[in-house]
Parts: C-alpha cells; structure tokens; sequence
C-alpha cells in the first residue's frame, strides 16, 4: 500500500482552515448513534474524550491505572509551549514551527506541525477557562519561560508540575462528560488487541485487571493515546506501567510503525545508582534556564572529586570546564536535548565523568544563586557584598522557581543541591518515533486513529522541551474532533457494531490463548528478568550513540533473547484474578518484538538525525567538526513499517518529505 | 551499610477474602533504594519460590501520579515527610528493622487485593462538580483577559497539587476525605473562573463526599501532616466557609 500523508492543498498557513471549511460533518441527532472508543487517559487520549463526549457522540474510555487522572502526562515537569508572544519578544507562529521543525532535525512533517504551531496559542486560552492554575506575574498576567533550542520565552507553565496541572484540566473535563453519561470510563482494564471488521477497526479486546475477565467492546473508531515505548529500554523516565502493547498491537493489525528508532534521550536526569534501580527520575529541563553544566578541566580533579578528597565547590573557576557554553555559545546550556546528552557522553566516554560510575556530570547553581542573591539584595537596599546575606537570598529565589525539583532531588541522592552541584546524566524519556498517522491522525487502518507520544508526526528526529504537552492537547482538544468527524460521517447509518462477530471472536480467543499460555508456562525467570536484559541490550547497543555492529549484534541479540522468553519466562497466579506480572509479560513480549524493530531501523537510517545518533555520520571538518551529520538527499524520508510476522521480515515504506516553507540545511546551535 | 529486615505484609487474596499479615524477610537491601524497589525484590524473591508476589499500587515512582499508597508502621506513606512512598528511601530504615505494611484503610477504600484499594470514590466525587463547565471548543476569550491576583493564583496551584493518593482518608481517624475535597472545591473558589458555579460545585462534591461513605471532619489535623504534598488545613476550613454561603444561597 503507498503512503497517502494526505495534507491539504494551498499554501501552509491556509491549510488547516481551507481543510475544516471543506470537511464533511455529522449533524447532532446522528452524533448520538456513533460510538467512539479511546485508549489511554493522558493529556491527549484524556482531552479527546472529553471533546468528543462534548460533541455528542457516544464515549468509552479505557486506562490502565485505576483512574485516568494517573496517566504518565502527570509527569511531566516544565512546561507547555505556544504562540502566544505574551513577552513581545518577536514570537509568532512561523517561528514556534519553524523552531519545531528545527529542532526535530527536518524530520517532522511541515503541515502538521504548522498546524500545530497554529492551535498552540488556543491551548492556554482553553486551561486557563478551565481554571488551569499557570504561574502568574506580580501584574496577574501569564509568566513565562524560555526551553532550549529557541531564543524566545514562549513557555507556560505551573512550577514544576505543569503536567499535573494540564492533565488534571482534562481530567476535570472527562469528569463533566462521565457525570453526564457521555463517556463511559473504564479503569483498570487494558487494551490486548484491536479488532478488525470489513478493513476498518472496530472495536478492541481489553482485560480487566482485577477480575481478569475478557471483554469485549465494539465502536465506530477506535482512537489510542497511548503514550511511548520507552520502557523497552527498561529504565527510563517513563512510569512503570507505560508500554507499547496497544500501539504494538495495532502494528500487528495492519497499523505501519514509524521511525522507532527516534528516541529522546534526556539530559538531566539523576544518574543510575545501582542495580536494584526500577526506574530513573527526570530533573527538568527549565533547570537549565538557571544551572550551569560542567566537569572538570583536569583528570587529576576528576578523580580528586570522585575519591571525595575535592569539593566541587573548592575547584577553581579556570579549572572547570563548562563545555556547553564552550562549545555552543550561542546557545550555552540551553542547547536542544539531544546535542546537550551527547555532549555529556562525550565527556564521560574521555573519562570526566563526576561520579563513582563515571557517568554523571555537574549543573550548579552556584552562579545563579549568587546573581539572583545579588539583584535580591540590591532590590532590598542591602548589602551586596555580604557573601552569606547573597546566598541565602539566592537560595531562597531558586527555591522558590524550583523547590520541587531540589527536593526530589535531595530525596533520592541524599544531598543538597543548593549547597553541592546536581550530579546528572542523560536518560530515555520520550520517543520520538511511534505508530504512523496521516494528516488526518488516522493510521493505515481506516477508523484506527492515533494521538499524542503514541504517533510520530511532530516532533521528527528530536523534541523540543515542552511541546509533549503541546501536541497532546493540540491532538485531543482542538485536531481529531474535526478529523474524526469528515470519517465518522459515513457512519451514521451503520448501527451499533455487534461483538458477536466471528473477528470479534477470533481476536479473543487469540487473547485468551496468549494469556493461558503465560500462566501455564512455568518457566525458570522472572518477567522482570527478560526485560532487563533487553534494556541493557538496547542502552548499550541501541542507545546515544550507534553503529553498524553494535546494532546487527543488537538485532540478533534481542530475536534470542524473545525465543529464551517463550521458552523460559515464569508468570505466577491465573488468569483470573488481579495478576500484575501476567499484564507485565504480554508488554515485555511486545517489547522484544519492538526492540528488534527498532534496532532495524537504526540500522536503515545511516545517517545522524536528532535523537539518532550514527557514529559513522559525523561532520569530518570544518567549524562543525564532530557534529551530527544528516543526509537529506538519501533519508529526507520517514520509515515506516509495515508488520509481515517476525520483525526481521518487517517491510519498508518510505514518506518522502517535502520541505517547502523551511530551507533545510545544518542544524547548528554554535 | 546493606540491611536485613522483617516485613509484616497484609495479604489478602480478594475482596471477599479476609486478609491476615504475613511475615517475610529480606536481606541486603541498600539505602539507596526506594521502599517499592525493596518489595520489588521481595517480590523477585517470591516468585524465584514459587510464591504470589505482593500486590500493591505504583507507577510514576516519581512521587505525582497518586497510584502508589501503603500505611508502614502505621503512618501513610511511611516515617518521612512531605514524599509519596515510592519517594520513601530505606535509608530511612536500618538493619534489622521490622516493618509492618498495610493497605489504606476505610470504609469508602474496600481492598481489592493485598495492599491494593479501590479509590474510585475519589473520582466519583470528581464527576459530581470538581469541573468548570467550560467546553473545550477553543472559543474561549484569551487566556490574559482576566488578570489574577498572583497570590491568588498561587494559593490555587497549592490546592491544585493534590495528587488524590488518599493519604488523608488513610490518615484520618473519621476517615474524612475533607483536604481532598476541601483542596478541589478550594482551587477554584480561588480563581474568578471557577466563581460562576461555585455554588452548585461545593454542595454536590460534599454530598456525594457523604454518599460514598468518608467521616466527617474533626479538626485533629492527621490528614496535613501525612499529606506528601502539604494541602494544609486551610482548605478545609474555605470550603466549609464556601459550603455554609452555598446553603444559605440555597
């Protein structure tokens, strides 16, 4: 089958309005006899429901957690994006795409990311009426902050827990539509299959949690919010329930999976401790509005801070090395995600790394607190130059942007960053990559639709910080209510879809056969055990930095480790009752389907690109020297996958893309 | 220094079951860990011996999601302060410690298995009025139209920071939930957004507050003191304040 992207004729900024003027719609009375299914809560899935429960048609909503205000968009820290030039510093919405496009290394899709350059500003003008409580300035007006890879402050947000805030809005939403009757919410149940009628979805197989009853539930359209795939690495920022079982699951039904091999890599994060470690926690990026990244200049300072003998503190100035600032000064600390983990593994593969794995590097806020302290100081009419009055001033501002953040962080380190530099090391957080989607949102199964992390269509080889948020709500409040519509409108005289069907059956007894088999099995390890492997198979191998052997190794690593899985995995307990290991076995057996998938395709894509990192694609010479390398001419394209069975039999498509409205050339940060 | 301890873990099969505590040791633990890591390898252990692992609540493990709960040595969330229990660290703890592990408990919070409750009235409250009415069409008037007080506004991002674990029921020797509803009903009575359905808001979110089956507020305070995100009492007190207003309108 070709790829049809499907964007809209006329000039970019015209698209979108020209595309909703022309669209067919369904009138009221017949939104009341569609039936629209949607997977996962979170800031996309969770805004979705809620509008399209508003329109009229008829909702049910699944998550997995025991309600949906736990989806893992809670998580999220810093910010959410928008056009909105609030700060009169030259924003607009050309700028918020083209920085976007920028940023995700030309890889996205110019249409729809303008499109959602364009929606961005209507996002804070919906949470704000929703009683979204953003921080505010000293006037009441909206605040903001800037993220890196711009050179604007464009960024909302509310402390630290902008994600929290943001999803509770839609929560808050949903729960207006479920009083109302119009969603039906389904906690605790997880989506095992799709299922196919005539080509198109209509319905899914879940499993309830608690009872371990097998259900079946029919719609018009079957929509997933279903976040991503980064737990395949096994630690990472995500929260331990995400997965990529219902993406997955959809890729096996005729769904092409696109660009799994772009994952975000975060930079700040706190650093792994030990092995017993379940899951790594994200410091934010808004921490590099005010810290400062370094190590140390000198080897005999490295390892005079590593054997404790050296204070960070004590080291001098000229003996450090802040080497983003040095080799990005146009942008300093506050370069995009991927160059800043790149550079911290440079750092550490030549042997500066801070801590005793020697994988962590320093942000301090030794120079923030000071400045702040100083400009506090003055303000109060005291004196400037009493060190301590400074610093206690200065702690107190940072407190008071970050305090949340400092003391997660005291928490799990056991020490104080206001007094002792974080100690920090890129992380997988977000990917990138995900289930293939047209302008429409809709993926290669008709009426199966995809939102949010889950599709791949926005954020190209790398996102910006805070534009997760950004696409999430734009994807769920304001872009599929009206695409889903122009589909649905051929449906208003299907009827209900009966779930006595012969699909219906067969994707259930598949399902059934899957889980007995688990509980049957009576292996000799734990689930838990495979999935760390394949972690470390796909950190090591698969992770910052790549190449052709490591990657082949890779692929045939994780096709013996799956066969040892269905051969050796242990899963205790029945079907039938509340089993948290038999739901963590059907996700990592997915993984270690997607994770060879995804070692594929980094294989394929010999170039360097955002968050993929080719070591054989660097720039050889020049003021660019050891940068990443793109080749346009060979991969200006987006992979997408198409299931035929084993991951290795996997087939290429290829989405050319077009970039008419932004030149492309080097991405440099310098 | 690696510890050695003793755990008394509430087993219960199901709701129906009657659940007894159960001992168990684990050995080696590091500091380091955090206490859902040390039952991850309470855990690893069980199943390596053909047991049933322990079933408890968890995801974020980042201390925002609300998922995770447990009532150690008789507090919510454990001995620390101001953190969820997966933000709880052993280094809490040292060698040879015993400690007990219980579900949250009350009325309105029937265990669904081990350690695992059923909040669901949480969210039933939610549905009765914890919302503005306001459709998410994108028609609304720009986000700056309305100034906020700051101090207002963050007063309102305080309550807002509630993460709906249940702590404060757990807590509560009544089994209220008045902070978490206090802390809902307070968010938007803060801000000029949330003024037009005030009334009708405060009264359906008590009613069904009473419906599911919590206690009434007795002023003991337990529920700020175990709260990991430090919703103060304050937001008790505004939504009785909003609640008498929202009678007396009628």
């Amino acid at each position: 089958m070709a790829l049809d992207s499907k964007i809209p004729k006329g000039p970019i900024k015209d698209k979108w309005t020209d595309y909703k003027n022309h669209i067919d719609l369904v009138n009221p009375a017949n939104k009341r006899n569609i039936d629209v299914i949607i997977v996962g809560t979170g800031l996309a899935g969770g805004s979705a429901a809620a509008t399209l429960a508003e329109l009229g048609y008829n909702v049910k909503a699944f998550c997995f957690q025991d309600s949906p205000r736990r989806a893992h968009s809670i998580a999220a820290q810093g910010g959410i994006n928008a056009a909105k030039n609030y700060q009169g510093d030259g924003d607009s919405t050309y700028r918020l795409f083209y920085d976007t496009v920028k940023g995700g290394d030309y890889r996205s899709r110019e249409a729809n990311v303008y499109r959602l350059a364009e929606v961005s500003a209507n996002i804070i003008d919906q949470c704000v009426a929703q009683g979204v409580p953003f921080a505010r300035e000293y006037g009441g007006l909206l605040d903001n902050r800037s993220f890196g890879g711009v050179l604007v402050s464009r960024t909302f947000y509310a402390a630290g827990q902008t994600g929290q805030q943001l999803l509770l809005g839609a929560y808050s939403a949903m729960n207006r539509q479920i009083g109302r009757g119009k969603i039906k919410m389904y906690n605790r149940h997880e989506m095992l299959d799709v299922v196919k009628v005539d080509g198109k979805a209509r319905g899914i197989i879940t499993r309830n949690l608690i009872t371990g009853e097998i259900e079946r539930h029919s719609a018009h359209a079957v929509v997933l919010g279903t976040g991503g795939y980064g737990n395949v690495f096994f630690l990472s920022t995500n929260a331990m329930g995400s997965n990529v079982t219902a993406a997955w699951k959809a890729h096996k039904r005729g769904a092409y999976f696109a660009n799994p091999c772009y994952t975000q890599i975060h930079p700040t994060c706190i650093p792994v401790s030990g092995d017993h470690q379940s899951k790594l926690t994200l410091m934010s990026e808004s921490l590099r509005n005010d810290g400062r990244i370094w190590v140390p200049k000198h080897m005999k300072d490295v390892e005079a801070i590593k054997s404790g003998s050296l204070k960070p503190r004590e080291l001098a100035e000229e003996d450090r090395d802040y080497y983003l600032e040095r080799r990005y000064p146009a942008f300093g600390n506050l370069v995009p995600r991927d160059v800043a983990s790149r550079a911290a593994k440079e750092r550490c593969d030549a042997g500066f790394g801070v801590n005793a794995t020697g994988e962590a590097v320093f942000l301090d806020f030794a120079s923030a607190i000071e400045r702040y302290g100083k400009e506090t100081a003055h303000v109060k009419g005291l004196n400037e130059n009493d060190a301590a009055l400074v610093k206690k001033l200065g702690q107190e501002v940072i407190k008071n942007k970050y305090g949340n953040l400092f003391q997660m962080y005291e928490k799990i380190v056991d020490q104080d960053p206001y007094n002792t530099p974080m100690m920090i090391y890129p992380a997988v957080h977000y990917t990138m990559g995900g289930v293939w989607v047209d302008y429409n949102l809709m993926t290669t199964v008709p009426g199966l639709y995809c939102i949010g992390e889950a599709n791949f269509s926005d954020h190209g080889a790398n996102r910006l910080g805070a534009s997760a948020l950004m696409q999430g709500l734009a994807d769920g409040y304001f872009v599929l209510p009206y695409t889903i519509g122009d589909y649905l409108s051929d449906d208003i005289r299907t009827g209900a879809i009966p779930t006595d069907s012969k699909e219906f059956e067969d994707a259930e007894n598949e399902v059934r056969k899957t889980l007995d088999f688990f509980v049957t099995n009576k292996g000799q390890h734990s689930v838990d055990y495979f999935h760390k492997k394949l972690g470390k198979i796909m950190w090591n191998k698969v992770g910052m930095s790549r190449n052709v052997k490591g990657l082949t190794e890779a692929i045939s690593e994780i096709k013996e480790l799956r066969a040892q899985f269905w051969k050796e995995v242990k899963v205790p307990g029945t079907n039938e009752e509340y089993n948290e290991e038999l739901a963590k076995a059907g996700r990592v057996a997915d993984f270690l389907e997607l994770g060879e998938l995804f070692a594929k395709d980094a294989l394929n894509r010999e170039e360097s690109c955002g968050g993929h990192f080719r070591e054989d694609a660097v720039e050889l010479d020049g003021e660019q020297k050891g940068e990443a390398k793109r080749d346009d001419e060979n991969f200006a394209y987006v992979s997408a996958w198409e299931y035929k069975g084993e991951p290795s039999d996997a087939v290429l498509h290829k989405e050319n893309l077009e970039f008419k409205d932004i030149e492309l050339k080097q991405r440099s940060y310098k | 220094m690696n510890m050695n301890l003793t755990l008394k873990i509430w087993r219960q099969k199901n709701a129906s079951d009657k659940g007894k505590m159960v001992d168990y040791k684990v050995s080696d633990i590091s500091p380091d860990m955090s206490f859902l890591e040390m039952l991850d390898v309470l855990n690893e252990q069980l199943i390596n011996k053909d047991e049933e692992p322990v079933a408890f609540d968890h995801d974020c493990r980042e201390g925002i999601c609300g998922m995770c709960s447990l009532y150690i040595n008789g507090e919510a969330h454990g001995p620390d302060r101001g953190v969820t229990t997966c933000q709880l660290h052993m280094r809490m703890f040292k060698d040879g410690d015993t400690i007990t592990i219980e579900p949250f408990r009350a009325t309105a919070f029937p265990v669904i298995k081990d350690l695992i409750v059923d909040r669901t009235s949480f969210d039933r409250i939610q549905q009765a009025g914890g919302f503005i009415s306001v459709n998410t069409s994108g028609n609304t008037i720009d986000a700056n139209t309305i100034p906020v007080n700051k101090h207002d506004a963050d007063t309102a991002f305080d309550s807002a920071t509630c993460i709906g674990c249940g702590a404060c029921v757990a807590s509560c020797k009544n089994s209220s939930a008045m902070l978490f509803v206090g802390a809902k009903v307070s968010q938007f009575a803060l801000l000029p957004q949330g003024q037009v359905e005030a009334t009708d808001r405060v009264l359906n979110m008590v009613k069904q507050m009473d419906e599911e089956g919590f206690g009434n507020c007795t002023n003991t305070g337990a529920c700020e003191v175990e709260c990991p995100k430090g919703i103060s009492l304050e937001n008790i007190a505004r939504m009785n304040r909003e609640y008498l207003a929202a009678s007396l309108k009628g």
